[in-house]
């Protein structure tokens, strides 16, 4: 863990949001499982601290897009729970009344603009947020997410020089997890490290440990002050694992067993939680009650959501144009 | 005689008037702006000089640029993209099918994207299989979107001001060959509604249906036609989705036939569609099959003799007709 000082508030409030992701994972894993939820589910176990790091300076008026890979960045930003839920369950109470999935959760109050289930789309995506706030004189600023796979796009190019010819306030989130659905990262990429081609598009780079909340938490810091000042984009890789394959069901056979193992060894959840109690920013009491309060949330959240009621199939006719 | 303008200006128009409107819309494009030249054809000069950055030239980076434009409709933007030729949307498909069709349905309708891809193409050119190509069908067959062919000066102007107001997204084509063609100028101000096609010509016995470039040919062919006495109704649709099926329906009620034109190939394309409609509707009032008539399934070729002989005629727009009176 890097030693960077950050008041007491702000590691908590990382992670409560890394415990809510965790929680609210877990949670979806064991309902599909029972059989309960039926999804495709990307899960994002593992990369929990990106996310809860830079979403802790962010508010609601800046603009997020994930992927399809994206339920942690989504609780990260502050979508709520219940429609989180209620949208996997099908219920007209889901932020996108069951229509878009876990893929396509939308909900601009908190900022979530587009989840995109194509790999690389949500970059020029998000250089048309971040435009739009240039345009507007608005100080608002665009994170946008992508795993490293995405970085072998055309989209990823394109859209690193669009955003650097034009400075505009977007800072490009790559949550290397290693792997781009089953290819190992080396196997697929030019380069060792994803940031070393920030260069290349004359914008700054940052690689950092994205299993340290804290190294994420600076140089997401660094870019977020840099998009706001008006000083253009930039490139942040950061380094993580994924514990539960590309697809919940994928038995993970191209991931070395050793991999694996020193991955999980080093699993930044619990990591994090020992060094907030080592350092006393918390005592094992507290997270304790904290955990709890989100494992009750994670309870209201699935029981609103099979409460309520399944979206009618009349609705496949409405939101396809403004009007019908 | 009123004034006549051409295409290129009325299209012009139509940019400056929405601009001066609402300070949400914005053109993207390559070449867009007064530096580049103002467009490939002129149709956005002179406006970066008076909006100033709400016209921005673009690398050549199709799905950036379109992609930005998607992002910045969700906010509220109103962008009216430039994509050169409409062979370049294939570099750019994903934004438009995937993202910009489909983000208010996959979103419950929390957002939607208010934009306008602005797009040219037609063949007479000899510019071969790469810039001619009309695949309007595509974003027909796409859900979420609406497709607009005009084929006037005066429809053109009012057609991209509706688009450009429309809340959902909006594939407008532009023919090459009708460009420097004069005509009626615009009320301007006046928008034509999306949606609405236009008796051009009345007539009582089979009815013409087209849009974009056959516009230009289906006339003539009417005109030749009605003094050999058979006296044809023609339709322009002007938009192409959705379909006007009310007008198109009424007339073809009264005639009892119909030809559809365009210059598209002609498998699997506007034409089949129009013609699965008009039989479901009609089979039994139908006095003969409906006909199409489009380009040759090819893709477009170079030399003009070859050129000439993938595009219809209106010696076939004849025949078809024909073929409806046996």
């Amino acid at each position: 863990m890097s030693n960077a000082p950050l008041p007491g508030a702000t590691l908590l409030a990382i992670y409560r949001k890394m415990t809510e992701i965790k929680l609210h994972d877990d949670r979806f894993i064991s309902l599909m499982k029972s059989g309960r939820l039926t999804m495709p589910y990307y899960s994002a176990r593992g990369q929990e601290c990106i996310p809860a790091a830079i979403c802790v300076q962010l508010t609601n008026d800046d603009y997020l897009v994930t992927i399809y890979r994206g339920i942690h960045d989504m609780i990260a930003k502050g979508v709520p729970v219940k429609q989180i839920w209620a949208e996997l369950a099908g219920r007209i109470t889901g932020t996108c009344k069951g229509k878009g999935g876990p893929m396509h959760v939308t909900h601009p109050a908190s900022g979530c603009m587009v989840t995109t289930g194509v790999v690389g789309a949500g970059m020029p995506i998000g250089c048309g947020l971040a435009l739009a706030a240039q345009l507007r004189g608005e100080k608002r600023v665009t994170v946008t997410n992508f795993g490293d796979g995405a970085a072998n796009i055309g989209a990823f190019h394109e859209s690193l020089n669009l955003a650097a010819v034009w400075k505009l306030p977007v800072i490009f989130v790559c949550q290397n997890n290693e792997y781009a659905e089953h290819t190992a990262f080396a196997k697929g990429t030019s380069v060792e490290r994803i940031v070393d081609r920030a260069n290349s598009y004359g914008m700054p780079g940052r690689h950092v440990d994205g299993n340290d909340p804290l190294a994420v938490y600076e140089a997401a810091k660094e870019a977020i002050g840099r998009a706001r000042d008006g000083g253009g984009p930039t490139l942040i890789e950061a380094k993580t694992f994924r514990f539960n394959g590309h697809l919940i069901g994928d038995a993970g056979e191209y991931i070395p067993k050793a991999r694996y193992e020193a991955a999980l060894a080093a699993d930044p959840y619990p990591k994090f939680r020992h060094w907030l109690i080592d350092n006393r920013h918390a005592t094992a009491t507290q997270l304790d009650t904290l955990d709890s309060e989100i494992t009750s949330e994670v309870d209201a959240a699935v029981q609103f959501a099979f409460d309520s009621p399944l979206t009618d199939p009349a609705e496949v006719r409405r939101d396809v144009y403004a009007t019908a | 005689m009123s004034t006549q303008i051409n295409t290129i200006q009325a299209l012009n128009w139509a940019l400056d008037d929405a601009m001066a409107a609402d300070v949400n819309v914005v053109v993207l494009g390559e070449e867009v702006a007064d530096p580049e030249g103002g467009g490939i054809v002129k149709v956005t000069s002179g406006l970066s000089s008076k909006y100033g950055l709400r016209v921005r030239s673009t690398p050549i980076s199709e799905m950036a640029f379109t992609g930005a434009a998607v992002g910045a409709a969700i906010t509220g933007i109103r962008p009216v993209v430039e994509i050169m030729l409409m062979n370049f949307l294939a570099v750019c498909m994903d934004q438009i099918t995937n993202h910009a069709a489909k983000l208010r349905f996959m979103s419950g309708g929390q957002t939607n994207v208010p934009m306008v891809v602005r797009t040219m193409t037609g063949s007479g050119f000899q510019t071969g299989g790469q810039h001619a190509d009309f695949l309007e069908a595509w974003f027909c067959h796409t859900p979420g979107l609406k497709v607009v062919m005009p084929s006037t000066p005066a429809d053109a102007y009012g057609l991209l001001r509706s688009a450009i107001d429309d809340p959902d997204p909006v594939i407008f084509v532009e023919h090459m060959a009708s460009y420097w063609t004069p005509g009626p100028a615009p009320e301007r101000g006046k928008s034509v509604p999306l949606g609405k096609a236009k008796v051009v010509r009345p007539g009582r016995d089979v009815t013409l249906i087209g849009y974009s470039r056959s516009m230009m040919d289906i006339p003539v062919v009417a005109a030749a036609l009605a003094k050999e006495d058979v006296d044809c109704e023609v339709i322009d649709l002007r938009t192409v989705s959705p379909l006007d099926m009310d007008t198109v329906l009424t007339s073809v009620k009264k005639t009892g036939r119909a030809v559809v034109v365009h210059e598209a190939v002609r498998s699997f394309g506007v034409g089949a569609e129009m013609s699965a409609r008009i039989h479901e509707s009609l089979f039994r009032e139908l006095k003969a099959p409906v006909e199409r008539v489009a380009s040759q399934d090819a893709p477009v070729p170079f030399a003009k003799q070859l050129e000439t002989a993938f595009l219809y005629s209106h010696a076939d727009i004849v025949r078809a007709v024909r073929s409806t009176l046996r």
